[in-house]
């Protein structure tokens, strides 16, 4: 069978995007905390942010069309336009150095670590990797977080 | 809240019963910012997508398996590494466990590796997970 990866879509493997910035602000955390059950005071004040805040932080925020018809939000400046359309959450895996609190200003560097395809019980499937390198403005290290996605 | 020094491993963390109803759906998606249809959209996820229902996202599963180590470890310490694998769905108003054990201990640097699960009720570990904490002396 035909490998889905191309060279030319793995090339972008390694690629990374220009450092996002983003401001943490308290409404923010006190919202994932309440859609996500938090019950220590912390969180529920919007003092410190859960620590898996992160994963929603530095989602793309793009213009409604240009947002595929399923409602994804396609972030082809990072992630190479694939053969397999139907996207799964896969894991992800997180280091903390340092908690998230409200007013923080995180810059992060997002980059393509990985592609790779294995065949699924119900056909060829693609994993996506990508990692995300979270600093504070001054350069502190936050977090260094993994984040595998598999298109079907 | 653990004491580090009555630590074993095998000691488990207290379970957790998690649900997620369409408005949990809602303002979890809202919270990250995330349009995907599967997660609101009933006639699109089930006749588009041939799923049976609304899926969970598979982040907000790793979020309450999250909640089981930082609510065992309260004030006690820190969150220093943290894993979740989504193996199989979980659907809207389906209810899960979440849970795990004390799979390892560094008595010198006072961290605790933690083994995780979230248990369905076919008694499958649909997201393994694992973590890693330090304990403040």
């Amino acid at each position: 069978m035909e490998p889905l990866l191309t060279p030319e879509i793995r090339s972008a493997i390694g690629r990374s995007l220009p450092p996002l910035k983003v401001e943490v602000h308290r409404s923010d955390i006190r919202k994932y905390a309440v859609a996500t059950g938090q019950r220590l005071r912390k969180y529920t004040d919007g003092d410190e942010a859960p620590p898996l805040l992160l994963f929603g932080l530095f989602r793309p925020v793009v213009p409604r069309e240009r947002m595929r018809p399923d409602g994804i939000q396609e972030d082809t400046a990072l992630i190479p336009v694939l053969p397999l359309k139907r996207i799964m959450a896969g894991g992800v895996e997180t280091e903390y150095h340092r908690p998230i609190r409200a007013g923080d200003v995180l810059v992060a560097t997002q980059r393509l670590v990985e592609l790779y395809e294995k065949e699924g019980s119900s056909g060829p499937l693609i994993f996506i990797v990508t990692e995300n390198r979270v600093e504070t403005e001054a350069g502190d290290l936050v977090a260094v977080e993994r984040t595998t996605r598999i298109a079907r | 809240m653990p004491q580090f020094a009555k630590l074993k491993v095998g000691d488990a963390l207290p379970e957790r019963r998690r649900t997620a109803d369409t408005v949990t759906l809602f303002m979890f998606n809202a919270a990250i910012w995330n349009p995907h249809r599967i997660h609101y959209d009933h006639p699109y996820t089930t006749e588009v997508e041939h799923h049976p229902a609304l899926l969970i996202d598979g982040p907000l599963i790793g979020d309450w398996l999250s909640q089981t180590v930082l609510e065992w470890l309260g004030e006690d310490g820190e969150l220093t590494f943290f894993r979740y694998s989504n193996r199989k769905a979980a659907y809207v108003n389906d209810e899960v466990v979440t849970g795990g054990n004390v799979a390892a201990i560094d008595a010198d640097k006072r961290e605790v590796t933690l083994s995780l699960f979230v248990r369905d009720k076919d008694g499958d570990n649909i997201t393994p997970g694992g973590a890693r904490v330090r304990l403040r002396a």
